[in-house]
């Protein structure tokens, strides 16, 4: 028999998440707010900014709605599972991590749990994101089949799920490290500024001064958000007046940076959780 | 009657740091299998850290310990298969059912689904919360939460149930309920280890004590063993001239020890006291010594525990409501 004590975690953990209703509901509208109010102002602003520019001719053309829905994806995806820690910061604050961590579970089982439940809130965030975003006016799988909706959709989910387990993670390794859950909180915050910030999530990286450039393209977010457009919008479109254009080989590297990124946090979080003391 | 290799716990030269403070100074010790065995100590004396050593949630430093037959260093994670634990402060998720905390705890063990289901209710029935089986945990009683986590401990069918103060801030009827459940569980062949700073919850409850203080054991024993090392009875008393009382009470026969204390004298005495008792008052009034007040008792736990550290239990208010009231917000 397959040992899945990390399901063990992960039942727990789901539990409370549906428990805990003000979190639960809270957790579903804020993305949607996000759409609702950040989008609607950026955009109008964005179209009116951007209304004189001349379409490339050949090339789809997207509103700022729909170029920034992909980046509403990514940064809810970000803040959730950057947070994901904290419930074993709960945990260990009020001694009930010391159960999990007398038995003889193995400890990257724990980690495991976690970050399955984190990436499992994410896939509902992101979910609902899409939906949601869609209903506000936002051309995701505009004119795509059937069949190649729901591949694009899935291929989605994929890059937000290996995305999301690198920052479970690292959440999971900062959240064993500490005492306090305000401690984690301000890390979370320190962290999530130049993340958020210096990517393609909002806007283009194109017009960054060169640091910001090289940051933003070693950013896990806008590998993340490059990967969404790609399967949500497509390979070829131009949005706030810039023209993008992604390759598979392109796509591939993107993959590739989110796979690397999250196998190194995951060592992160093991080595963290060999030296973690809870009595 | 005890044969070799009967001992689940064997614990020697066990020395635990902290930075430069040593909360555990070279204790050994061993706990027979199926009994129960305590840990009598003030707050402070290094109980817990010694428990946490022997449940392999704190790293070996210093020392040889095993636990079940396995080595706390070598196999940790054979000694955590082995054993169940109640911890000191209450453990137990708040949004969670009495059925799910017991269910996650069956299959943090890995315990087949079948066995895990039959085992739960038959915990619930032991330890009478059949009726709360899907009661979020922050609904119960202190008394109820202690249960379950009795039975969370006894899921696994451990072969040692460690028990750090089972009994600390509950009230007093509550806590003889508790011992009966600790009894019972001992009589259904769990040996227990135990540690308190209660007196008499180590003497009442207890197969064996050991006394330790500052990191050391003082002194082990059964509990009527250590009282009677105290002698028969102790007397108390005041007198007008306390060292010459001292003096010539030492010189007197069946008696063991004289001692200072801060109202007045003790006297350990190896003979029925009320006969010794109008003796005593007759030779020190022949020296022109008169006694203000008398009184005598049989030994207690407490004596015990005064006799060997020299001083009461430093214990933090078990009852005032101060503390009481600090502990309940906690919770």
């Amino acid at each position: 028999m397959v040992y899945t004590g990390f399901m063990t975690i992960y039942w727990r953990d789901m539990i409370r998440f549906v428990r805990f209703k003000t979190l639960l509901i809270s957790s579903l509208v804020q993305p949607a707010l996000w759409m609702a109010f950040f989008g609607i102002a950026m955009s109008a602003n964005f179209n009116r900014i951007t209304a004189g520019i001349p379409p490339i001719p050949g090339v789809q053309g997207v509103g700022y709605l729909t170029f920034m829905a992909a980046g509403v994806i990514a940064m809810t995806t970000l803040f959730t599972s950057l947070f994901g820690g904290m419930s074993l910061l709960f945990d260990k604050n009020w001694g009930l991590m010391r159960e999990v961590m007398a038995s003889p579970l193995p400890r990257d089982n724990i980690i495991v749990g976690i970050a399955l439940s984190g990436m499992t809130k994410s896939f509902i965030q992101a979910t609902i994101i899409m939906t949601f975003g869609i209903l506000l006016g936002a051309e995701f799988f505009a004119g795509f089949s059937p069949g190649k909706t729901v591949l694009s959709f899935l291929a989605i989910l994929l890059f937000t799920g290996i995305f999301s387990l690198g920052f479970l993670f690292l959440s999971a390794a900062i959240a064993i490290s500490l005492e306090s859950p305000e401690g984690l909180q301000g890390i979370m915050t320190l962290l999530t500024m130049p993340i958020f910030f210096a990517s393609n999530a909002l806007y283009p990286v194109t017009a960054f001064p060169p640091v910001m450039q090289a940051i933003s393209a070693v950013n896990p977010l806008t590998h993340l958000v490059s990967g969404i457009r790609y399967f949500a919008i497509g390979s070829d479109f131009q949005a706030i007046g810039i023209r993008y254009t992604t390759t598979p080989g392109e796509l591939l590297l993107s993959l590739g940076v989110l796979v690397v990124f999250a196998a190194i946090m995951f060592a992160l979080a093991w080595w963290r959780f060999q030296k973690a003391v809870v009595s | 009657m005890q044969k070799l290799g009967d001992d689940i716990i064997e614990v020697s030269d066990l020395v635990h740091r902290y930075g430069d403070f040593t909360a555990v100074d070279g204790i050994s010790f061993a706990v027979r299998k199926g009994e129960i065995f305590s840990f009598l100590g003030p707050n402070g004396a290094g109980k817990s850290t010694a428990i946490n050593v022997l449940i392999t949630l704190l790293p070996l430093q210093q020392g040889t310990a095993r636990v079940a037959g396995y080595d706390v260093a070598a196999e940790p994670a054979r000694v955590r298969e082995s054993i169940g634990i109640v911890f000191q402060e209450v453990t137990l998720d708040r949004d969670m059912t009495c059925w799910e905390i017991l269910e996650f705890h069956g299959r943090l063990y890995n315990m087949p689904r079948k066995e895990r289901s039959e085992r739960i209710e038959e915990l619930l029935r032991l330890v009478q919360l059949e009726a709360k089986r899907d009661t979020y945990t922050k609904h119960l009683s202190g008394g109820m939460k202690r249960r379950l986590e009795i039975a969370r401990g006894l899921m696994t069918r451990p072969k040692v149930l460690f028990l750090d103060e089972p009994t600390i801030g509950l009230d007093p009827q509550t806590r003889i309920r508790m011992w009966e459940y600790i009894k019972a569980v001992n009589r259904e062949g769990t040996t227990i280890f135990l540690t308190t700073h209660y007196m008499d919850e180590a003497d009442q409850l207890s197969d064996r004590i050991s006394i330790i203080d500052h990191g050391k054991i003082i002194a082990t024993g059964k509990p009527w063993e250590l009282k009677n090392l105290l002698g028969e009875d102790l007397i108390y008393m005041e007198t007008s001239n306390n060292p010459a009382a001292m003096a010539h009470l030492r010189e007197m026969e069946h008696v063991k020890e004289v001692g200072e204390k801060s109202r007045g004298l003790v006297v350990m005495v190896s003979q029925d006291g009320t006969h010794l008792l109008p003796l005593m008052m007759e030779a020190l009034s022949r020296e022109g010594i008169r006694i203000t007040t008398v009184n005598l008792k049989k030994p207690s736990m407490d004596d015990v525990f005064v006799h060997f550290t020299g001083k009461e239990i430093r214990d933090e208010g078990s009852q005032s409501p101060a503390a009481s009231l600090a502990r309940a917000r906690r919770r």
